[in-house]
């Protein structure tokens, strides 16, 4: 019988059963094997309520091919017992019969042969009681007619522990109608396909329902870098406020405009090589704008512009060493004297996000390079309040609201304000930048005017990208190290929210 | 930062006022310092040393506190206590001044000329009838300590000697001497020592052996002495023992010796003004005589009081604030800034004390006094500053192609600019000479060497770093490679380049190619010869042979595509194929209508330094080349058949290569050197630029007594026989490791799937039996139970198989011999270990 008709015969044994069907008894009666029933019912069930079936299953004994033998022809033992003639059997004999090895140890057990080791011409079994009674024999008779129920509990897991004997569970189903009963199968379609849209046949067929609860298929798609992405949005804030972005890409600088330019004094620690990559190959630069050159010697060594100066012996040998910058403010520095040698001062507001390098001790939250935010306004009559409300504008961009500024030291900017945010989360005040009007003595020695006043203000693109992104080691987020599925996984970038 | 830590309950009492953690939290951060830490001796010896060693420390409340930079002002207790109590309108501040000695003539300390090569300057005082305890003697003893450490530049530039005056006797004498000639007791020590044996002595002490390198190596070293011939100290090393201040010392003679006298001065005020408030006449300091070795004497301390005049515009201008000149003025004097209004407009004379060697100009008062009136008190305003904005042209197009790179399926890499050499030169089989590579002077580890010249190494460690992840895996990173550039005022300049790579099973060459294909159509460059783009067949180290390709734009090289050698994946532990593309993208910029910044410095002003310069602009006066001698026919020939398709000796520009040949050619060529006349005549319009020309990649001019260089063919020579070579290396490696292991027993690791018969089947008895098949060489692993359907489970276990001596289908059968378990099992996996 086909699987078809037998799924149509159920149907009809089912439409036509007072109650239900049982599995085992329709297979039977149907004369196809009870598998390929289960199979049917299975199938069947499948569709959306057209029947239940209720699981059902029965256990009894069953004797297994050796216990069949043995309820034939008796047990090994009795075999044994029986091969042995009144006079006796060599024991090779015995052990020659197919059921003499198994045998011979079970009727030693029973005492019903013994073994005469010395007998002349190797050992000699003989019988040693008149009768036996082969009880397993007659055990395995009872399983056999269906009577079980009449041996003990023990006994039969003796004989299971045999093998003789095996419990079979036998399983059935109980089938009756579904809610959605009927004698004609229509599977549920699975997909929507360009026939059914053609022909209309989607009105007429039921379809699968979806899972909604599993997920569904990724994308194949590229990610962008998410320190990369908080770096986008920083430069629109900056793009959005006016800001234009500044040529960085000069990662090797002369110590000149590193420091020199800066007001920073040739003994200023952050000059040491703990702090500072310096560079062997080329180890010098070679070329200054030579009259700016000497006013920034002038005001290092002697002061000017009124100050003081720092009063020491400055040497052209010091500046020329090249380095890794150590921050942008290096670019600006050149870009702020670019501006000086305009013929009419025009305001600016500068931005730009790079690297810079430290030679620092590398731990979870520093690295040798990192990313420097800087912005910078050149404008006549600039206040500290215009740098506060810059400062606050900018940072209600990122989402921050909260600001407070802690008068701080940096040797290029007077005054000098620590930016502080106040943290929701840790319910404290975190430094979140820094900020500072540039000395006169950096920028009067370019020629810019006197009433020209610049402020600026820094901040790492890693740290708030690290806060972002919920991220605590450096590594996982900047170099190889990266954690690539954390790239995959990485949400946009909404720095405000 | 510079920390100072002090008693809380000694600065409180100090103070005249208990506060909270958060309110002297508050005073600080108005102040412009940072309360850092709270802590207690106990908490630090526990933390750094372990609890046991604690026990019996001292459990006082400390506070730490960090200064800034250049307030050498408040690195003491008794400097914070001033400035605070100052700021807080409770005292007055001190004024300090100089005097002399009740009876008698100054101290005197007198400079001999030998100083002059080691530590030419000192300066000395003296502070009378002092009245230590052991707080202040602490302090005392800590200020000297952090001045040493900040502005002293650890001693390098002043150091600090201070001696009981009452157990020496001046004139005292500041000379220099030779380390075998020096002999007293240090400080501490119980017996004496040559300067020599000092500092042999000293190359194992924790903290002064920091200081040895500043006179080690000099033939002198600075020595005070008393006029008894008894050692001060020997500066900037150690004091005598037997000068050594004490609680009970009443009179302190404080010396500074140094090689910047400006420092020298303003460490000298600081540790008078500091400690003056302990003499009997608090705040007055005694005079000394310093008499240099030309005869000339001075007297220190200066205790220099400065007057500055500044408007109060000035002040209300700069902050964005409107205060009177009186106010203003009163704002300053709580910054230890004495202000008076002098009447004349808004004028206000602030007078700077020896304290404040910070304030060297106008905006420095200006910050005081926008301190004083509360940085958070002022308000924000918006600067009208009109400006418009421009993205700088190349980060433009490097965000705008970032984007396009991702939505072609390939994920973003940030590699960093520093790397070791071995990166970018033998892991990537080129020699660093090639490079062009920038090179760092002061790496702290070997991941610091140079600055990379590619992108490709990154973003091979990084596929390292990612090898779990599921290939194909596919990167990209736009970014910054640093070139040495004479051209440029440092010698280097950055470079912006696109890198990416595609690492799978198979190398997926048109995977890479089709991204470049992709890539120039984003930046509009066609496919074709001439203006477009092509790629062509070329060698190169880093790629498998005949797998690399050049890429021409509009005839110039840009870059390089093609498939790693196999050597190259080896040596980044990679494992898979993988093919990569590199060039520059500053090629594409074109002619943005944005006005282009540059960090040029503007040219008018700019005058050539005569610096030792990298390459030596004398021109060779050989002839000989690697196209033979070219002061003889046959050699010009050769150069002449060179040029026949060419511009220039190489490349598409002219280089330092086409002056230094055009130098070797002894006289203009005849006319029967067509292309070798052409190419004379062009590179002579050079002539007057020819310094600024790019530098040669190639030396076609060989040195007299180079001669047997053979620079083309040299290189493929050298090459294969290092390849040769490592390879050597490789297999003398690989065949140490293997006598070094016992006999390999191959071995397989195998995952199986046994089926039950059906859902009621018990799973446990069923994996029960299938473990209790036991073989010599198998060894059962974990097994997890899989749903397939139905509510039928399989069992999926793994073992491990000797595979001399279990088969799978040994094994099989010995499964499927538990016939009422077991439907059928199947091998899932199979892995040779």
């Amino acid at each position: 019988m086909s699987d078809a008709g037998v799924l149509e015969t159920l149907l009809r044994r089912i439409e036509a059963a007072d109650g239900g069907v049982d599995s085992l008894e329709t297979a039977s009666v149907l004369g196809v094997d009870h598998q390929v029933l289960v199979g049917a019912v299975k199938s069947l069930l499948a569709l959306e309520d057209l029947i239940s079936a209720e699981l059902r299953s029965s256990k009894h004994w069953e004797l297994s091919g050796e216990g069949t033998e043995i309820a034939e022809q008796g047990s090994h033992e009795a075999r044994v017992f029986s091969s042995v003639p009144p006079e006796g059997l060599p024991q090779t004999e015995l052990m020659k019969l197919s059921f003499g090895k198994i045998g011979f140890s079970k009727a030693m057990s029973n005492k019903w042969i013994k073994v005469d080791k010395t007998h002349e011409g190797g050992p000699r079994i003989f019988r040693s009681v008149e009768n036996i009674e082969d009880q397993v024999r007659d055990k395995l008779l009872l399983v056999q007619k269906g009577n079980t129920s009449q041996l003990e509990e023990k006994e039969k897991n003796e004989l299971k522990k045999r093998k003789l004997l095996s419990e079979v569970t036998v399983k059935s189903y109980w089938i009756t109608k579904g809610s959605c009963f009927s004698t004609t199968i229509t599977k549920p379609e699975t997909e929507l396909t360009p026939e059914m849209i053609a022909n209309g046949s989607w009105k007429e067929k039921k379809f699968k329902p979806y899972n909604f609860e599993a997920l569904g298929v990724a994308p194949d798609c590229g990610h962008l870098h998410p320190l990369m992405k908080v770096r986008t949005q920083f430069r629109q804030i900056f793009l959005e406020m006016g800001f234009t972005e500044m040529p960085t890409n000069n990662f090797i600088e002369s110590s000149f405009w590193n420091f020199d330019s800066l007001f920073q004094p040739q003994q200023h620690p952050a000059r040491d090589a703990h702090d500072t990559f310096f560079i062997s190959d080329p180890a010098l630069a070679h070329e200054f704008p030579l009259e700016y050159l000497e006013r920034v010697k002038k005001i290092h060594s002697e002061g000017g512009y009124g100050s003081q100066g720092y009063k020491y012996d400055w040497k052209i040998e010091e500046a020329q060493k090249n380095i890794l910058r150590t921050h942008t403010t290096a670019v600006s520095a050149r870009m702020l004297y670019k501006l000086a040698q305009q013929e009419k001062f025009t305001p600016v507001k500068y931005f730009s996000i790079d690297r810079v390098f430290r030679n620092e001790t590398l731990d979870a939250t520093h690295l040798a390079e990192f990313h420097q935010i800087e912005g910078v306004v050149a404008d006549r009559g600039l206040t500290l309040g215009d740098l506060m409300g810059i400062l606050h504008q900018f940072f209600t961009k990122l989402g921050i609201t909260k600001l407070r500024f802690k008068p701080a030291y940096n040797p290029y900017t007077e005054p000098s304000m620590e930016v502080f945010s106040y943290h929701e989360g840790l319910k404290k005040w975190v430094e979140v930048g820094n900020s500072g009007v540039f000395r006169p003595e950096m920028l009067l020695p370019m020629g810019l005017p006197e009433d020209v006043t610049v402020i600026a203000w820094g901040l790492s693109l890693e740290r708030p990208t690290m806060i972002k992104y919920g991220i605590n080691n450096i590594r996982e987020l900047v170099g190889h190290k990266v954690n690539l599925q954390m790239v995959y996984d990485g949400p946009i970038c909404r720095l405000e929210s | 930062m510079p920390t100072v830590g002090v008693k809380r309950d000694l600065l409180f009492k100090a103070l005249g006022k208990t506060y909270t953690d958060v309110e002297f939290d508050e005073l600080c951060f108005e102040y412009g310092l940072e309360l850092d830490e709270i802590t207690s001796e106990k908490e630090i010896i526990s933390r750094e040393q372990g609890d046991s060693k604690a026990s019996g420390a001292s459990d006082v409340i400390l506070y730490k506190i960090d200064v800034p930079a250049n307030r050498y002002d408040l690195l003491c207790l008794e400097g914070l206590v001033r400035g605070l109590q100052v700021f807080k309108n409770k005292l007055e501040a001190p004024r300090y001044r100089r005097v002399s000695p009740l009876s008698g003539e100054p101290q005197k300390l007198i400079i001999t000329e030998e100083t002059a090569a080691v530590r030419p300057h000192a300066v000395a005082a003296v502070l009378r009838n002092i009245t230590f305890t052991q707080e202040s003697y602490d302090s005392f003893i800590e200020l000297q300590e952090k001045l040493h450490q900040n502005i002293c530049r650890k001693r390098s530039l002043v150091a600090i000697g201070t001696h009981d005056l009452d157990t020496v006797s001046g004139p005292f004498t500041y000379t220099a001497k030779p380390p075998a000639e020096i002999s007293f007791k240090p400080l501490n020590q119980t017996k004496e020592y040559t300067a020599t044996q000092l500092m042999s002595l000293y190359k194992t002490d924790s903290h002064l052996r920091h200081y040895l390198h500043i006179i080690e190596d000099k033939p002198l070293y600075p020595v005070i002495y008393d006029s008894n011939g008894i050692v001060l100290s020997m500066p900037p090393i150690i004091n005598g023992d037997h000068s050594k201040i004490t609680l009970k010392t009443k009179n302190v003679f404080v010396e500074c010796t140094a090689t910047d006298l400006t420092k020298a001065k303003i460490v000298l005020d600081m540790m008078v003004t500091m400690f003056s408030e302990y003499c009997s006449q608090p705040f007055t300091v005694e005079e000394a005589e310093v008499v240099y070795p030309d005869g000339q004497t001075c007297i220190y301390p200066e205790l220099a009081y400065r007057k500055e005049k500044l408007s109060s515009d000035f002040v209300n201008r700069k902050v964005g604030i409107n205060e009177s000149t009186e106010t203003i003025a009163r704002l300053l004097t709580k910054m230890c800034l004495r202000s008076e209004v002098t009447g004349v407009g808004d004028e206000i004379e602030v007078e700077i004390p020896p304290t404040r060697s910070d304030v060297i100009h106008a905006c420095d008062i200006m910050e005081d006094a926008a301190m004083a009136y509360g940085f958070n008190n002022i308000p924000y305003t918006t600067p009208r500053t009109y400006t418009v904005a421009n993205q700088f042209p190349l980060n433009k197009l490097t965000e705008l192609l970032r984007q396009d790179l991702a939505a072609a399926g390939f994920t973003e890499a940030l590699n960093f600019a520093l790397c070791s050499t071995e990166d970018i030169s033998d892991k990537l089989g080129k020699k660093i000479s090639e490079t062009r590579a920038v090179h760092i002077a002061n790496p702290k580890t070997a991941e610091f060497q140079v600055a990379r010249t590619t992108l490709l190494p990154g973003l091979l460690k990084t596929l390292a770093a990612n090898r779990k992840m599921p290939l194909p895996l596919k990167l990209f990173e736009i970014s910054d490679v640093v070139l040495k550039d004479d051209t440029k005022d440092v010698g280097a300049r950055n470079s912006r380049r696109f890198c990416a790579v595609y690492y799978n099973k198979s190398p997926g060459f048109e995977v890479i190619h089709g991204l470049l294909d992709r890539t120039m159509q984003l930046l509009e460059v066609k496919s074709e010869r001439g203006d477009g783009y092509h790629i062509q067949a070329a060698e190169d180290s880093t790629f498998f042979p005949g797998r690399c390709a050049e890429i021409f734009v509009g005839g110039k090289s840009v870059g390089r595509l093609g498939v790693l050698h196999p050597d190259v994946i080896t040596r980044f532990e990679l494992t898979m194929p993988c093919s990569a593309v590199e060039m520059d993208i500053e090629p594409f910029l074109g002619h943005p209508a944005e006005t282009t910044l540059t960090h040029d410095v503007p040219l008018h002003e700019v005058i050539k330094h005569h610096f030792p310069s990298q390459v030596p602009n004398s021109p060779p006066t050989s002839t000989k080349t690697v196209f033979g001698d070219v002061s003889s026919a046959a050699g010009l020939k050769v150069l002449d058949d060179f040029l026949a398709d060419k511009s220039y000796m190489e490349g598409f520009e002219a280089t330092q290569a086409d002056s230094t040949m055009f130098d070797a050619i002894p006289s203009a060529p005849s006319s029967t050197f067509p292309h070798l006349l052409r190419w004379y005549n062009h590179v002579k319009s050079f002539l007057r630029e020819r310094a600024n020309l790019p530098s040669a990649k190639s030396q076609f001019v060989l040195e007299e007594d180079d001669d047997d260089i053979d620079l083309f063919g040299s290189d493929d020579e050298e090459d294969s026989a290092e390849v040769e070579k490592l390879k050597e290396q490789r297999l003398a490696e690989y065949a140490a490791k293997k006598s070094k292991k016992p006999a390999l027993i191959a071995k397989s690791s195998i995952l199986l799937d046994v089926k039950p018969w059906d859902d009621e089947t018990d799973m446990a008895k069923m994996e029960e039996c299938v473990r209790s098949v036991k073989m010599e060489g198998l060894l059962w692993g974990q097994s997890k139970m899989v749903p397939v359907g139905y509510g039928i489970k399989k069992l999926q276990i793994g073992c491990v198989v000797e595979d001399e001596k279990v088969g799978t289908d040994l094994l099989e059968e010995a499964i499927t011999a538990f016939e009422e378990y077991v439907q059928s099992v199947d091998v899932a996996a199979f892995n040779k270990v």
